[in-house]
């Protein structure tokens, strides 16, 4: 087996070709995506394969590039746009919830929707607060959408071609600070399954879930609280929509205490929904309350002094951690 | 353009189609059969069946909130449109759309929609297809006078001129977003001149004359047919009955006086003084149809009657397209 390591980005990138190149309907789409090969380079070199009919440069119209993918998608095609910074969505939101999300229902189940919506998200660039957010609370609360945040180049590249092969609206969310972290990852086709997630460090005394950048952090966190003799297990639930509770749940079981961490908001957060079904499907096995580790109700800021106070890290998540671990159990 | 009798009497009978539907459907609501809402096409039957009748079965056509007559045009099935309105299981839909998303993918027909503006962008996904796949089909967006001051029709009718996609852009001008005259929400009289900033052809029609409409539309289909690109066709209407319901006169923002002076102009009506004084069809032809559509039109509605509503197991059904390729 090879262990040839490449970036989250170029994990990515190869996704994206390796599923145009296996079926003629894929194409992309969006804004720069052409010869410039996308403003964080997430299709670099696609259009110089496969030509400028299949990796289409739009204008600058959120609204109408979803549609496009919508129209395209509702005809027979398998379209991938793109929405460059995920703070641009909210421009696009009729076409990803009222549309994309609903036609297939609306119309009784008779259309497909293989529509995926990729974008970048998270902080941590000085990015300010229109190019910073983390929305995916949002959209798992729309039915229809499928919502994929990967931490991990080898997860990039199978759940980018996952979403792609889905016959359901994805919205596929890379983390613009993972762009050049290197991972293993394989060079032919695969598909990492959506809706499952993965335990990324086994542990016993707490569970530890998070997606997308903060799943790192968590690991890194785990690693320090292993020094003081906390045993952490770290889940990725890499899809938030559907959401795989059973792992965690399973997880809960063994450890019996649980910190979700996560970069957005975390008032409304999709923190507040794992803690809450933890709560309901794992009640009689938690020894503390769900902790949250998240960031405070606040539009992300632009100084690097206060964005680093703003997106939780590992020490944050490894303090979040010990107090769950130390909190002491309720006399019986 | 010189259509031949057949043609001529297929216009007339989708136009009587629509106009009982829709009053149909109006008896039905009153009558509390048909839940929801209910926005009626009456009066602009000439706009959709002079447009449908240019197209092929395998064009696509996308539709507003006022959409029923779009698909009888296109050759919606009356029956189970019917029972989707009254939200029955063998309704178009199977009792998840009703009214405003009522569809029919085998005819093309992707969707009446609630979002008023939203079928714009995605017709010009569907044309999007055709030039990626390089068929001859075209699509057509179907809009309202109102929608043009919606960003997503500026969006979409932009990117289709910017990537020369086969699609035509047909206005409903019928004067009124919902509740408010177009000339309180925009300073042009016409839409035809949003088409000029788009760097594409437009023309205005009567769109009370199906002729009228047909022959403009199918000129502007033919253009995008050939690679030639869109283009947009703006035509005067006017609906008959309310923004919602059935109600025609009497309404505050509107005078009666307007309406009985559009309604002389009749789409069906007119359409059949001028076949007759011309000779080209008879009075004994129209009745005909108009026989056998409301014949149609009844067992529609025994259909529906008798069509049982969705087993509570179909609540979930469909969110989610199980088989992935």
């Amino acid at each position: 087996m090879s262990d040839r390591s490449i970036t989250y980005v170029a994990a990515f990138i190869e996704a994206v070709k390796l599923e145009m190149d296996a079926d003629p309907n894929v194409f992309i789409a969006g804004e720069d995506v052409g010869a410039h090969g996308g403003v964080f380079h997430t299709f670099d070199g696609v259009q110089a394969q496969f030509g400028e009919r299949r990796a289409v440069d739009t204008p600058i119209s959120e609204q109408a590039i979803i549609g496009l993918g919508v129209g395209a998608a509702l005809t027979g095609l398998r379209p991938i746009v793109d929405l460059m910074f995920m703070d641009f969505s909210m421009v696009a939101a009729d076409q990803i919830v009222n549309q994309a999300a609903k036609l297939k229902y609306m119309f009784g189940g008779n259309a497909t929707m293989p529509l995926t919506i990729t974008t970048a998200g998270g902080g941590g660039l000085s990015a300010a607060a229109q190019h910073s957010q983390s929305l995916e609370a949002i959209f798992c609360h729309i039915p229809g959408l499928k919502v994929i945040f990967p931490s991990t180049p080898y997860d990039a590249k199978g759940l980018m071609a996952a979403s792609v092969r889905d016959d359901n609206p994805t919205m596929v969310i890379l983390h613009k600070r993972m762009l050049g972290v290197r991972g293993v990852v394989p060079e032919g086709r695969y598909q990492v399954p959506l809706g499952v997630a993965n335990v990324t460090r086994p542990g016993n005394d707490v569970s530890l879930i998070s997606w997308g950048r903060t799943a790192n952090d968590c690991l890194a966190a785990a690693e320090t609280l292993q020094g003081e003799g906390i045993s952490v297990e770290v889940i990725d639930l890499r899809t938030l929509s559907p959401l795989d509770i059973d792992t965690v749940v399973a997880s809960v079981a063994k450890t019996h205490r649980a910190v979700v961490a996560h970069e957005a908001v975390r008032f409304g957060g999709f923190g507040a929904e794992v803690a809450a079904q933890i709560g309901e499907l794992a009640f009689d096995s938690l020894d503390a309350p769900v902790g949250r580790v998240a960031a405070p109700f606040s539009p992300v800021p632009f100084s690097p002094a206060l964005e680093g106070l703003y997106v939780p890290d590992a020490g944050r998540i490894a303090a979040a951690v010990r107090d769950t671990v130390a909190r002491p159990l309720l006399a019986s | 353009m010189d259509l031949d009798p057949e043609k001529l009497l297929a216009m007339h009978r989708n136009m009587v189609r629509i106009r009982l539907f829709e009053e149909t459907a109006g008896r039905l609501m009153e009558t509390g059969k048909m839940p929801g809402f209910l926005h009626l096409y009456v009066g602009q039957e000439a706009v959709a069946v002079g447009t449908c009748e240019a197209l092929r079965i395998d064009d696509y056509i996308t539709s507003t909130h006022r959409g029923h007559g779009h698909l009888v045009a296109k050759g919606g099935n009356l029956h189970e449109m019917m029972a989707e309105l009254m939200g029955k299981a063998t309704g178009s839909c199977g009792g998840k759309g009703g009214s405003m998303h009522i569809n029919d993918l085998r005819l093309g027909m992707l969707g009446a929609n609630g979002i008023v503006g939203a079928g714009v962008p995605i017709a010009v996904g569907a044309g999007f297809r055709n030039k990626y796949l390089g068929t001859d089909q075209v699509s057509v967006s179907f809009f309202g006078d109102a929608s043009t001051n919606i960003g997503a029709f500026h969006e979409a009718i932009n990117m289709a001129s910017a990537l020369h996609l086969p699609v035509v852009f047909v206005c409903e001008h019928n004067m009124y977003g919902e509740y408010t005259p177009t000339d309180r929400a925009m300073v042009i009289a016409d839409i035809v001149d949003r088409a000029a900033g788009y760097g594409m052809p437009g023309v205005i029609v009567d769109g009370m004359d199906v002729l009228a409409v047909h022959e403009a539309v199918t000129e502007a289909v033919a253009r995008a047919r050939r690679g030639d690109g869109p283009s947009l066709v703006e035509c005067k209407t006017y609906r008959y009955y309310n923004h919602h319901g059935i109600q025609n006169l009497g309404l505050k923002y509107r005078p009666d006086a307007e309406v009985l002076a559009w309604k002389e102009r009749d789409p069906i009506f007119t359409f059949e003084d001028r076949m007759i004084e011309t000779g080209r069809l008879s009075r004994e032809q129209f009745d005909q149809i108009w026989a056998e559509v409301r014949a149609d039109i009844d067992a529609a509605i025994a259909f529906a009657d008798d069509s049982p509503f969705p087993e509570p197991d179909r609540l979930l059904a469909g969110v989610y397209t199980e088989v992935s390729a």
